[in-house]
């Protein structure tokens, strides 16, 4: 560790904060997740009025995109703006308030979603009240994290942060335009958004679709930009491929929305238009891909010895196939096949699990040792099985979606010898449940992994020391 | 290139600005021109607001996240229009705030489920699915037969969608709650107010045989509705343009 980390300038208690909050939420959205794979594969697991999948499904997405990658978002914000702008986060009490209204967002939403309080707006379902207080949240985030860049120490603003300031001001911008609504009184829950039909459509799949582009992609681009070099111990790839990555890739993700919404009654040439933009955005999406992994030019033996670092190459991988995945189901043949099946849920997962679980963890084993002051992890050990259970969950995961999602959508389209349909609906149902088995299992396993994590960085904030580590530094010692 | 970006990387707020110019572009292009209706919404008869009635049957599928499972969206792909029927216009979804198209069919598309199966099919299909389809992985809502539809504060709702554009008369918003439960009520005294202010192809019936107006009957009301609306024996598709007519 270099002298600057542990500089006392440095608000380190605000980050975690958040690092905890991040394994908590990630715990519950996962396990969430578990339940509701489960409840698609044995029915009876929906339990009375308010435990059923079409109001739990809401909670594990929200749980997973807005608790844990949101927790994880500001803990690794928080932490690498300070040290690439060489300064302390501004405003302590403003920092703090990010944090507590974070989390009172998140459980007003949650409790919304058990008791059927919603706008029924994928990713976008917290009700007028809740969408009010993150707005003020979300200022007081990008307040602290502009004022922070201000009073840099540093003449450049690292790339890292470029990515963390689009995320943040993106994520304004849409969640402003997608949520005006008119409340039917001011001391009830219910409203009713302000865009209706085919405009109501496409602003939600705008604003869904860049949820994907600047919460689940830009901000973890940031991640990867401060994480990945730093545990690395070489320099980005490349800074011209950064300046390149950064503009293309916010310009185009703005456009991809309408591959949502592909045969609708949404107008022909903006369907056009999306597929267009999704498939252009193959491009800035690997360049980022290839910045990230070419990083360890030279440093590629890190990889044997490091399973953090590996933590976070697995994810670039993964990165680089889910953003192969979108460009080709959003050609619209190919989505005509795709839409409306398990196809994208499993791809939505091999970028979520894959990607930003996988970055975020890294990040989370690099940051805890630093942030408790410890000169390393509890156990190198349980962070490899994590690595490996966790992948292993992920295969499981994508291979039973892709599978389930593909033979479903034929099935939709089968003809039989006299020109009929081949397969009523229920048919097809039926044919889905090992996948629907499996998808549990690969669950199962990704939320094992995380447990082990919880338990690893538990142990190492408490400065503990596994026999194996312990065995490994008289090693170094001796 | 690199020269001219040292400015935007040494001043925040140019960063700033830059960011929200650069990523404000394409959903401008791409949302603003939605708004001109003619070019966007198919000149269809029939498309009229939901009855009190239904609209608090919407507000329960949109309550219990049936748009998870389930969308309202028939895509012009053979298959789709020959399962599901006539695939789905813009105009006929163009009152609900918001959209259910939903984006994954865990179940069937509800669009044009409308007079598809009768009113007992969907009581009994509600409370327990598995009991008339086996096979299904549907969750059962026994809870809609027995509680009460609140409808006596449904004026407001139509106030807050005429708000934002459906087009409720103040007729139709003086009489909400009085409408909604002439809709569920067999042969109601009411029934005539209800039929001139929405039209005579209004289903109204005691849906699900109770005495109480329950919100399965709302939530009925508003499927048995689903599709039915628009005259699509007088729709005529524009015809593409380009090619010879």
């Amino acid at each position: 560790m270099n002298k600057l980390n542990e500089n006392p300038i440095y608000n380190n208690d605000i980050v975690k904060l958040f690092a905890i909050a991040t394994v908590f939420w990630g715990i519950v959205g996962f396990a969430v997740g578990v339940f509701i794979a489960l409840q698609m594969a044995f029915p009876v697991l929906n339990f009375g009025e308010y435990l059923t999948f079409g109001r739990l499904r809401p909670l594990h997405t929200s749980a997973v995109v807005f608790a844990f990658g949101g927790n994880a978002l500001f803990a690794t914000s928080y932490f690498s703006v300070q040290r690439t702008c060489r300064t302390r986060l501004w405003g302590d009490n403003w920092a703090k308030f990010t944090f507590w209204g974070y989390q009172f967002f998140i459980v007003m939403a949650a409790i919304g979603y058990v008791t059927g309080v919603t706008q029924a707006k994928e990713y976008a379902e917290p009700e007028w009240y809740a969408d009010l207080w993150l707005t003020f949240v979300w200022v007081a985030y990008l307040v602290v994290f502009m004022m922070t860049l201000k009073n840099r120490r540093e003449p450049h603003i690292y790339v890292g942060n470029w990515f963390f300031l689009a995320f943040i001001v993106t994520v304004a911008v849409l969640h402003l335009a997608n949520n005006v609504a008119v409340p039917v009184s001011f001391l009830g829950a219910k409203s009713y958004p302000a865009w209706g039909g085919v405009q109501s459509a496409m602003i939600q799949w705008w604003y869904a679709h860049n949820a994907v582009g600047f919460f689940l992609t830009a901000g973890f681009l940031g991640i990867m930009y401060y994480f990945v070099p730093k545990r690395a111990g070489r320099p980005v790839y490349s800074y011209r491929l950064s300046i390149l990555h950064f503009w293309s890739l916010i310009f185009m993700y703005i456009w991809a929305g309408p591959h949502h919404l592909h045969y609708t009654a949404l107008p022909d040439w903006a369907q056009t238009l999306g597929m267009t933009f999704s498939i252009m955005l193959w491009m800035p999406s690997w360049g980022g891909m290839i910045n990230g992994m070419m990083t360890l030019s030279g440093a590629w033996h890190k990889l044997r010895e490091d399973p953090v670092l590996r933590f976070m190459i697995i994810s670039l991988a993964f990165y680089g196939m889910s953003t192969f995945e979108g460009p080709l189901m959003a050609i619209k043949t190919v989505n005509a096949l795709s839409h409306y099946t398990d196809w994208t849920i499993g791809h939505v997962h091999s970028g979520a699990l894959g990607w930003v679980a996988f970055i975020s963890f890294g990040a989370l084993y690099h940051l805890v040792p630093i942030l408790w002051k410890r000169d390393g992890l509890y156990s190198m050990k349980l962070v490899n099985l994590h690595l490996w259970i966790a992948t292993l969950g992920i295969v499981l995961y994508i291979t039973a979606m892709w599978v389930s999602g593909i033979m479903q959508g034929l099935m939709w389209r089968s003809y039989d010898s006299m020109g009929f349909l081949e397969y009523s609906f229920v048919e097809t149902v039926m044919a889905m449940h090992p996948f629907y088995v499996i998808r549990a299992v690969g669950g199962g396993l990704f939320l094992i992994g995380a447990l082990i994590m919880a338990y690893n960085l538990y142990r190492t904030a408490r400065g503990d020391k596994s026999p194996e580590m312990i065995a490994a530094e008289e090693i170094a010692h001796a | 290139m690199l020269k001219h970006h040292a400015k935007i990387e040494k001043n925040s707020v140019l960063l700033l600005i830059f960011t929200v110019i650069v990523i404000s572009i394409g959903g401008i292009v791409e949302i603003l021109p939605l708004f001109r209706k003619e070019t966007t919404i198919e000149p269809v008869q029939g498309v009229r607001p939901y009855t009190p009635l239904e609209l608090a049957g919407q507000n329960v599928y949109i309550r219990e996240g049936c748009y998870n499972c389930h969308s309202q969206q028939i895509r012009a792909l053979r298959d789709e229009v020959e399962r599901y029927g006539h695939y789905s216009l813009a105009a006929e979804s163009m009152y609900d705030h918001p959209f259910q198209w939903g984006s994954k069919r865990t179940g069937p598309d509800l669009a044009r489920v409308g007079g598809k199966y009768s009113d007992d099919w969907h009581v009994q299909h509600m409370s327990n699915p598995q009991a008339l389809v086996p096979e299904s992985i549907m969750p059962s809502y026994p809870h809609l037969t027995t509680r009460v539809a609140d409808l006596d504060g449904i004026a407001d709702d139509l106030k807050a969608l005429r708000a934002v554009g459906v087009p409720y008369s103040d007729d139709m918003i003086s009489n909400a709650a009085r409408d909604a439960y002439a809709q569920a009520t067999q042969d109601s005294d009411y029934l005539d107010g209800l039929l001139e202010r929405y039209g005579d192809k209004v289903n109204a019936r005691n849906f699900d045989s109770q005495n109480h107006t329950s919100e399965m009957d709302a939530l009925i009301a508003y499927l048995q509705v689903l599709g039915t609306m628009a005259e699509l024996k007088d729709y005529k598709p524009a015809p593409a343009r380009g090619g010879n007519q």
